[in-house]
């Protein structure tokens, strides 16, 4: 099965993330690293990127012509993706005990963030009695 | 079935072979699109028979042969398409073997197929899918994986060059002599950005992809040997070993990026240094210097100081003033500024600088703010310097450079 775990943050997270101590972002960095290291080698991982920075995000939409209508730049209030992991696992839980691990990656002083991160589970192909 | 893994050697041999089995496909069938694929199929039997049956005492003639079976097979199927669209005559010359074309040397072959891989007519990344397939051999999943693409992508890539190809009607054979210099640019041009894209992989989170690096240099190789007299193909191999010898010592074991100046020399690879100094050194002695010598030479100044202190700035200085009347690239243009302010001062590197201020060609780029900032820190402006690292990190896009200009900011707030 797989799940998509996202990462959110609010638009000025990108900002306080380049404030924090040396130390800690050094630490931050260095947990996901060995983090995605021990998912790729355990063959867990089917993909994961971080997010530029949201200072120029954009939602577009067709306007009736068919041309592109661009909305933003956004509030500071909004939450934005900074990032996702899509992984392969036997069940939710694996999934759930995934995201928590992520969750808790070192924020400012080491102390672990617990940043919210949406779990949700990516569509398939049909099930394998119809194939 | 299971294939067994083939040995480095016999990897090696089949990939040196992929492009003289293919020149000799083509020149027997003359479809430049099937022969590929033919080939990409004897390759593939041969990675599963070989390991178990040993490589076969005659191991370029094999390959031909299976290619030659597949061509058979797609020859006749064809026929019968045909014959089942329509009535017509069928175009005898396209399906039938072409006699009496004298194979010529291997290494003729893997030059003429570069050429053709790198036509003008192409955009840039499909002429890279399709010669390190084509030439260099590797899989259609292979180069997808290198790419961090589905393989489906990569194999819509390929397929749409070699229709290009196949409807621009290029044949078989090295451009005529008024041609080839420019063709040859380009094709070193493709080859060069095979190499920065493994070496600073603009996507992704791994800063280097070494397999695209390696091959690069292979196949920069095997043009050298084939034009051993022309120079800049001699300055490309050589920027390319000289820089790919740092390598090892540009990442730390948290995968973060380690610049030039705090690298530990000791990692760097000896034996690519001295030669890609021998071949730079027998390039330049033939007189016309390019733009790939001239970088290769920067390169150089840097590899064989033994500390950053005993770095020869000047001399650098001097080739990035060569290097910045033969090219516009703002690039050149940067890191003149970076060599000026290491022989002059900061400041007179940060003048240099505004002149690229309303280069559109840089605007949103991270470099600039980025190069800024490292003039700004040793001016000793260290706001200014903050500010600018951290302008630089919010336009970078490469997670490891991102992370580098970030942790400069840090470093730089609590100095």
């Amino acid at each position: 099965m797989k799940y998509i775990l996202m990462m959110h943050c609010p638009s000025t997270g990108y900002d306080s993330f380049g404030a924090w101590p040396k130390k800690d972002i050094q630490a931050h960095i260095a947990f996901m690293h060995s983090f995605n290291k021990a998912l790729r080698a355990a063959g867990g991982l089917i993909s994961a990127e971080g997010l530029a920075n949201p200072h120029e995000a954009k939602i577009v939409r067709a306007g009736n012509d068919g041309q592109p209508i661009t909305d933003g730049v956004f509030p500071e209030s909004k939450e934005f993706l900074a990032g996702y992991w899509i992984v392969e696992v036997e069940n939710a839980e694996q999934a759930y005990a995934l995201a928590a691990r992520a969750s808790a990656a070192p924020g400012p002083g080491g102390a672990p963030m617990n940043m919210p991160i949406e779990v949700r589970q990516v569509l398939s192909g049909p099930p394998e009695e119809f194939l | 079935m299971t294939p067994q893994v083939l040995d480095a050697r016999a990897e090696h041999l089949l990939r040196d072979l992929a492009p003289q089995v293919l020149g000799a496909v083509i020149r027997r069938y003359r479809d430049f699109a099937a022969a590929e694929d033919a080939v990409q199929e004897a390759l593939v039997a041969a990675a599963f028979q070989w390991p178990g049956e040993g490589v076969p005492e005659h191991p370029r003639a094999w390959l031909i042969q299976v290619a030659s079976r597949r061509m058979t097979d797609h020859v006749r199927s064809e026929i019968a398409r045909r014959r089942r669209e329509t009535a017509a005559a069928i175009d005898i010359d396209a399906t039938t073997p072409a006699p009496g074309l004298e194979p010529e040397t291997g290494e003729d072959d893997t030059l003429i197929l570069l050429f053709m891989c790198c036509h003008p007519a192409l955009t840039s990344s499909s002429a890279i899918a399709l010669t390190l397939r084509a030439v260099g051999g590797l899989t259609t999943a292979e180069i997808a994986h290198a790419f961090l693409v589905p393989e489906a992508t990569m194999a819509q890539r390929i397929s749409r060059a070699k229709h290009s190809i196949k409807t621009s009607g290029v044949p078989f054979q090295l451009p005529s002599h008024e041609e080839r210099a420019g063709r040859l640019r380009t094709v070193l041009h493709v080859l060069y950005l095979i190499f920065n894209e493994g070496y600073t992989s603009t996507a992704g989170s791994q800063l280097h992809r070494p397999e695209l690096s390696s091959e690069a240099i292979r196949l920069a190789r095997a043009v050298y040997r084939s034009l051993p007299e022309d120079a800049e193909a001699a300055g490309l191999l050589a920027l390319m070993l000289l820089t790919d010898a740092r390598r090892t010592a540009r990442t730390g074991p948290a995968g973060e990026l380690i610049p030039l100046t705090q690298q530990d020399r000791s990692l760097w690879d000896r034996q690519e240094i001295s030669e890609g100094t021998a071949v730079l050194t027998a390039a330049l002695s033939k007189g016309a210097v390019g733009a790939y010598q001239l970088q290769a030479a920067i390169a150089a100044l840097h590899d064989e100081a033994p500390r950053v202190e005993d770095t020869d700035w000047p001399q650098i200085l001097a080739l990035y003033d060569l290097l910045k009347r033969m090219s516009g690239n703002p690039m050149v243009v940067l890191n003149h500024a970076i060599a000026a302010a290491m022989v002059h001062g900061p400041a007179t590197g940060l003048e240099l600088l505004t002149a690229l201020d309303a280069d559109e060609r840089l605007r949103g780029h991270h470099r600039l703010p980025a190069v800024r900032a490292h003039l700004l820190e040793l001016a000793g402006d260290r706001q200014a310097a903050i500010a600018n690292y951290q302008a630089a990190a919010a336009l970078a896009t490469s997670l490891p450079e991102r992370n580098y200009l970030i942790t400069q900011a840090a470093r730089l707030r609590e100095s």
